[in-house]
This record gives structure tokens, C-alpha cells and sequence, in this order.
């Protein structure tokens, strides 16, 4: 693998990390007025499957977005700002933290009614071959997704009809408090269920990025080629709560002890040591890039500052294009 | 002693599991460590989780599968923590639930109680506040009601589930704190009737679920400018009996309706107002009064709400349209407009 993108996939993996610990610790300032699902934990696959994607492969996801968003080339300041509500957020403020978008990097939007984005994405990839483009459509969605009918009925057509998409499921267990084990049946795993659906199905592992970053770059050239309906399933981990910047551990549904195990084989922390250890950079420079980011997300951050409070008056136009 | 109205709820639900053995409720959340809002609390407990069950994300299927039960002699109670992940589940919900009884030349009827909850504030935004009772209430077979006080959600919810027919119960989020002086509270059977639940003389103001507390709000202080008001909380949307509206409207002959948690196009509100214009014998001397949320979508910035959503000093301004009189207030739509109180924190 080229230096340069090793570089990359810990810088993006940093940069998603960097930017919701800094949602989280200012949350409770009450100034992100709404419900918001951080990924720290989950940056891996959003950074390999981003940096896998080409630009004018379009992506497309659910609640839990922020990182997805990032990896995709969304900008951090865009982000901050539509989670306080401003007019320069990249929904305007009007969708808050469930409702990001980025049409100039191919960021199609991202929804909070669970498998809502799912067909929107399919028939993103319906189009794309009736122009006959290159490219495909990423699917992101948590494990409950595949608990809805939609699902079915969507990857469904997606496979009859050879589209270019593959679905990316973040499997982490949890479904809010309920784990996976009281929702679906317990040994069948999820790439299998799409697999019978008659997708290509994969299951990949996130402790290692950079392996990870090339499984899905041979996948991605693969459906670029062969346009297909591909399934991949990747077991994570939130470390927060499910909605909101606290550990939630004291509720019980989880054990500490499971969070633990998972901090531990932390894919950041991987990546990190990777760099050193194959001589990619050295400990100085990780710290300096490390800066580099921080200062990059403060001056996000601050610009905040700047900012005018919007008026409902200026979106009630926004109902209908004119 | 104090009963929260999602106190009341679990003690309706605790009561009418004991009551009927074949009773199952389910949805999700039901069973976790927050216990939808305190509602389900001990439930699972009692009841085990044959009858106490969480669900997959799966909200058509579920209705389909309630439906499937409560023809099979397990009527279901069936909860969903925001009324907008239930719209999944429309196909089941109007053409089984509401039709079944009906196009089956009346074999069997469905007796489901759905429990679906309206979230406001902290961002809830487009898709996490929806308050969608016209709808509901335009499908033939479907019932739907609204309670604003803890002793009205503990009798209408044990109603509901007694009902042999679908039953939509819809709880603002805002009233789950909401608590009621009680001694004892026990089932009084109750009808889909209104209420008249506060006594005035210069005009009638209709109203239901939260906008019943946001009017009943303003009751002291438009007293102390001379102003009073017939105060009528709906409680059922459907069936909905206008009889008490248009009595009190003989002697008022001036009509307010809060209709706060809805769009205006075929709302609760023009439903009443359509049915008073056909009247014989109700006269205003002033145009009626319709509130309602603009006909736009739920923002999710705080800073966009505070306008989308009905104000204290817009109601006001209205009320002193309706009487002809200045009213003097002190205007406290504080920043805080967005939550219920100051402890309340998002997300839900
Ligand atoms: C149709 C629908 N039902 C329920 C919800 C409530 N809800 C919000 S997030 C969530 C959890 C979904 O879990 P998963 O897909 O595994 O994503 P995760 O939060 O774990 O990332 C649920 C049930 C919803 N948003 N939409
Ligand atoms: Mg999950």
C-alpha cells in the first residue's frame, strides 16, 4: 500500500474521532439542539469504505452519519454548523444531525426513519445505469435496518436488477438499549440473510484499517467493472450512548466489561501504531499531524462564533422548489 | 397524591394485563432500561415476556402480526416512541386494522390499541414530530383519542383496550410529566366525549392534548384582565361530538380553536369548524379562530422552531382580537421554548 494513503486512512479515522469528541464535549453547552448519534468507535469503516469510494460514487446513509458524511469529503465546519442550527449547515439547519448532505462530494443525504435511505440509494443505482455510468451506490445501515420489509423488497430489485451497490452494514449489536440476540434469530448472521437474498455477500473485520481499506478497494474497482448488488457486514462498536455525548454504561443494558473489550482492539489506536511501526511516520509526526487536525477542527468549531441565528421566515419557502 | 401522566399510563396498563390474561403488549423499547417513558415499567416483570415482548425494527409487520393476534383472541396493546416510525405501517393499519371488521361482513373485529407518541423540541426536526390525528381519524373503522390529563389517559387507555375495535392513542411527549392531584385513581367508565373542563363567559376555546396545557395556561392571567373562557378539552378526535362545543357556543358566540400540534390543511380544527357552519342554530359574532403549525415541516433548529411553533403572546393577541380588548401580560416565551421545562434534555 502507497504511504500516502496509509497516511490517509489514520488521518480520516483521526479527523471523525477529533470532530465528535468535540460534539461531545461541548453538548452540554444545550447549543446542538438536537438528537444526535456520534460514530467514535465506528470511524474505521466510514474512513476505509470514504477513501475506497471515488468521488462520483455517490453514498448515501442513516441516523448515525457524521462519519460517513466526513469520509466522504463533508466538510466539519458544514457539520457543526447545521448541528447549532445555522443557516450555513449543509442542510441549513433545517435537518439537523439525522439529515446531513454534500452533493458536491456525492454525499446524497442521510435520514432518521430507520431504513428510510435504503430504496433512495437503489434507485440512485438505477439511474447510474441508465446513464451508463462507472459508479456505484454505498448503502451505509446499522444492523436494524435489515429487521425492516423495506430492506427485503429493496435489495431485492437491487440484485434483479444488477445494480451497482453495495450495502454496507455496521453491525454493533445494539439497536438503541435492545441487543441484537432479542431482534433476530441468533445464529444466523446478516451477510448470510443477504447472501440468500442473492447479493455478493462479505463479512470484513475493522481491527485493521488498512486491510479493511483494501478489501473494499478491490470491492469498489470489482462493482465499478461488474456492476452487481454487493452485501458487506462489519461487526463494530459505539462507545457512547446511542443518542447523545455521555457513556450510558449505568443504564445496564450493556456491561462494562463489553465496552472494554472493544475500546481495547480500538482500530484508531491500531492504525496509530501501524504507522510507527512500518515506518510510515514516526511518533513526531503523528503528533504533528495530530495538531494539525485539532487546530483545523477548533477553527471549525470557532467560526461558529460568527454566525447569525436564522429566521423561520427564511425557510418557509423551502417547502416547495419554486 | 400526585399521578404523572405516564404514571397513570402504567398503572392502566399493569391493571388491564392483570385483568385479561390473554392481553399482549409490544413495541420497541418496551423492555429496556428506560421503559418507554416510564410507561412499561415492571411490566415484563409481571407479565413475563411472552406477553411483555420487544419487537424488531419491523413496524408494518408488527401491525399486521397485532392484528393477526387480536383476531385470535390476544387483543394487543402495541407502542411506538415516536408517531412518525409508525407511518411504516400504514398498509396494515388502514387496510387490515380499520377495514377488517367491516369488509368481512362484521366476522370479526380487531381489538388493537396503538400507543404512539409525539416528540417537540430539541431538535426533533421533519421526521421525529409529527402529530398526524387527521389522518387517522379520516379512515372509516379507526378510533382515535388524545387525553391531555393523567386521570383521562389512565380511564380512555383501559377504554381503548376494552374496545373491540382498533383504537389509536396518541401522547403528546410533553404531557408525560404532566401530573394531576389524585386520591385514588380508579376506572370510572368514560365515553369518546368532551370535556368541559373550565367555565367562562366572553368566548369557547376548543382544544386537546398539549394544546389544552398551553391554553389552560393563560387562564389566570386573561382572568386578571377580565377575560374569561369556556375551556373545551376534546379528548377524543374520533369519535368527535361537537354537542358540548356548540352549547357552550349559544352563550359565548365567540370560537377559539388551538389546534397547536397540527398543519392546518384538514385539521382537527376545520373538521369542528366545517360541522359548526352546517349548524342551524349556532350564530358567532365574530369570525372563528383557527390556530394551527404553518403548512411546513418541523425544522430542526432551535432557532427556526421558536416561530414555527404557536407562541403564548400569539394566542393572546388572538384572544384579544376575539373579545375586543387589550390584554396586558408579561410575554415569558423564553429561549427555552424548545423543551418542557429546564431539566429536559434531548434526545427524546
Ligand atoms: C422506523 C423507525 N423505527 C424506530 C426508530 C427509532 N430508532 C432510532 S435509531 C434506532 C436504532 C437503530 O439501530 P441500528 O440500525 O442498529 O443503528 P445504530 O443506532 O446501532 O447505529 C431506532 C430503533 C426509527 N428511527 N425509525
Ligand atoms: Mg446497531
Amino acid at each position: 500500500m502507497k504511504k500516502n494513503i496509509s497516511k490517509k486512512i489514520y488521518e480520516i479515522q483521526k479527523k471523525i474521532r477529533i470532530v465528535e469528541e468535540k460534539i461531545a464535549s461541548n453538548y452540554n453547552q444545550n447549543r446542538m439542539r438536537c438528537p444526535t448519534h456520534l460514530s467514535i468507535g465506528q470511524e474505521s469503516v466510514a474512513a476505509t469504505s470514504g477513501l475506497a469510494l471515488s468521488h462520483n460514487d455517490i453514498s448515501i446513509s442513516y441516523h448515525r452519519s457524521h462519519a460517513h458524511f466526513l469520509a466522504k469529503g463533508g466538510s466539519s465546519k458544514k457539520l457543526f454548523a447545521e448541528l447549532h442550527g445555522f443557516d450555513e449547515g449543509c442542510s441549513k439547519g433545517v435537518g439537523g444531525s439525522m439529515h446531513l448532505i454534500d452533493l458536491k462530494n456525492n454525499f446524497y443525504g442521510s435520514t432518521a426513519i430507520v431504513s428510510n435511505s435504503i430504496p433512495v440509494g437503489v434507485g440512485l443505482a438505477y439511474s447510474l445505469k441508465l446513464a451508463k455510468k462507472k459508479n456505484l451506490v454505498c448503502i451505509y445501515i446499522g444492523d436494524a435496518a435489515v429487521e425492516e420489509g423495506v430492506f427485503f423488497e429493496s435489495i431485492n430489485f437491487s440484485v434483479l436488477k444488477k445494480l451497482p451497490v453495495v450495502f454496507i452494514c455496521e453491525n454493533n449489536f445494539y439497536s438503541v438499549y435492545t441487543h441484537i440476540k432479542e431482534r433476530q434469530p441468533k445464529k444466523r448472521k446478516i451477510f448470510k440473510l443477504a447472501s440468500a437474498i442473492g447479493a455478493t455477500s462479505h463479512s470484513f473485520k475493522q481491527d485493521n484499517p488498512f486491510k479493511l481499506f483494501q478489501k473494499f478497494d478491490e470491492l469498489f474497482k470489482k462493482i465499478r467493472k461488474n456492476p452487481m448488488t454487493h452485501f458487506v457486514e462489519i461487526e463494530t462498536f459505539r462507545y457512547l450512548e446511542h443518542c447523545g455525548p455521555n457513556d450510558d454504561t449505568s443504564l445496564g443494558y450493556r456491561k462494562l466489561q463489553e465496552v472494554k473489550k472493544w475500546k481495547k482492539k480500538d482500530p484508531l489506536a491500531f492504525s496509530r501504531s501501524y504507522l510507527t511501526r512500518n515506518k510510515i511516520l514516526n511518533k513526531n509526526q503523528i503528533e504533528i499531524l495530530d495538531k494539525k487536525i485539532n487546530i483545523n477542527v477548533d477553527k471549525d468549531f470557532n467560526f461558529l462564533s460568527k454566525l447569525k441565528k436564522p429566521k423561520f421566515k427564511d425557510i418557509r419557502k423551502l417547502v416547495y422548489k419554486a | 397524591m400526585k399521578t404523572s401522566y405516564s404514571q397513570a399510563i402504567n398503572k392502566a396498563l399493569i391493571e388491564e394485563m392483570k385483568r385479561n390474561k390473554k392481553l399482549v403488549c409490544f413495541g420497541l423499547g418496551i423492555n429496556d432500561s428506560l421503559n418507554f417513558f416510564g410507561t412499561t415499567k415492571g411490566l415484563e416483570k409481571k407479565f413475563g415476556h411472552d406477553r411483555v415482548f420487544e419487537t424488531p425494527t419491523s413496524e408494518n409487520a408488527m401491525t399486521g402480526i397485532g392484528v393477526g393476534m387480536s383476531l385470535n383472541s390476544n387483543p394487543c396493546v402495541m407502542m411506538h416512541q415516536r408517531l412518525d416510525f409508525f407511518l411504516l405501517a400504514m398498509d396494515q393499519l388502514v387496510n387490515s386494522a380499520a377495514k377488517w371488521h367491516f369488509m368481512f361482513g362484521g366476522k370479526k373485529s380487531v381489538p388493537i390499541t396503538i400507543r404512539l407518541v409525539v416528540g417537540k423540541g430539541w431538535g426533533q426536526g421533519p421526521t421525529h414530530s409529527q402529530s398526524l390525528q387527521s389522518w387517522f381519524s379520516h379512515i372509516p373503522g379507526l378510533k382515535v383519542v388524545m387525553p391531555t390529563f393523567p386521570k383521562d389517559a389512565y380511564n380512555l387507555l383501559k377504554k381503548a383496550i376494552r374496545d373491540p375495535n382498533p383504537v389509536i392513542f396518541i401522547e403528546h411527549r410533553w404531557l408525560h410529566n404532566v401530573e394531576q392531584e389524585t386520591k385514588k385513581i380508579k376506572y370510572k367508565s368514560t365515553k369518546y366525549l368532551p370535556e368541559l373542563i373550565s367555565k367562562g363567559a366572553d368566548f369557547t376555546a376548543v382544544s386537546y392534548s398539549l394544546s389544552t396545557i398551553e391554553m389552560l395556561s393563560l387562564k389566570k392571567m386573561l382572568n386578571k384582565n377580565k377575560v374569561s373562557f369556556d375551556l373545551i378539552d376534546l379528548k377524543s378526535i374520533k369519535p368527535l361530538n361537537i354537542s358540548i362545543i356548540k352549547n357552550s357556543l349559544k352563550k359565548t358566540k365567540k370560537l377559539l380553536i388551538l389546534d397547536s400540534i397540527s398543519h392546518p390543511i384538514c385539521s382537527v380544527g376545520s373538521e369542528i369548524l366545517s360541522q359548526l357552519y352546517r349548524e342551524k342554530n349556532i350564530k358567532l359574532i365574530k369570525p372563528p379562530i383557527l390556530l394551527t403549525l404553518p403548512d411546513v415541516p418541523t425544522p430542526t433548529s432551535t432557532y427556526y422552531t421558536k416561530d414555527f411553533y404557536i407562541k403564548k403572546a400569539d394566542i393572546i393577541n388572538n384572544v384579544s382580537k376575539l373579545v375586543g380588548k387589550k390584554i396586558k401580560f408579561v410575554s415569558n416565551d423564553s429561549n427555552l421554548h424548545d423543551v418542557p421545562d429546564s431539566n429536559f434534555k434531548g434526545p427524546f
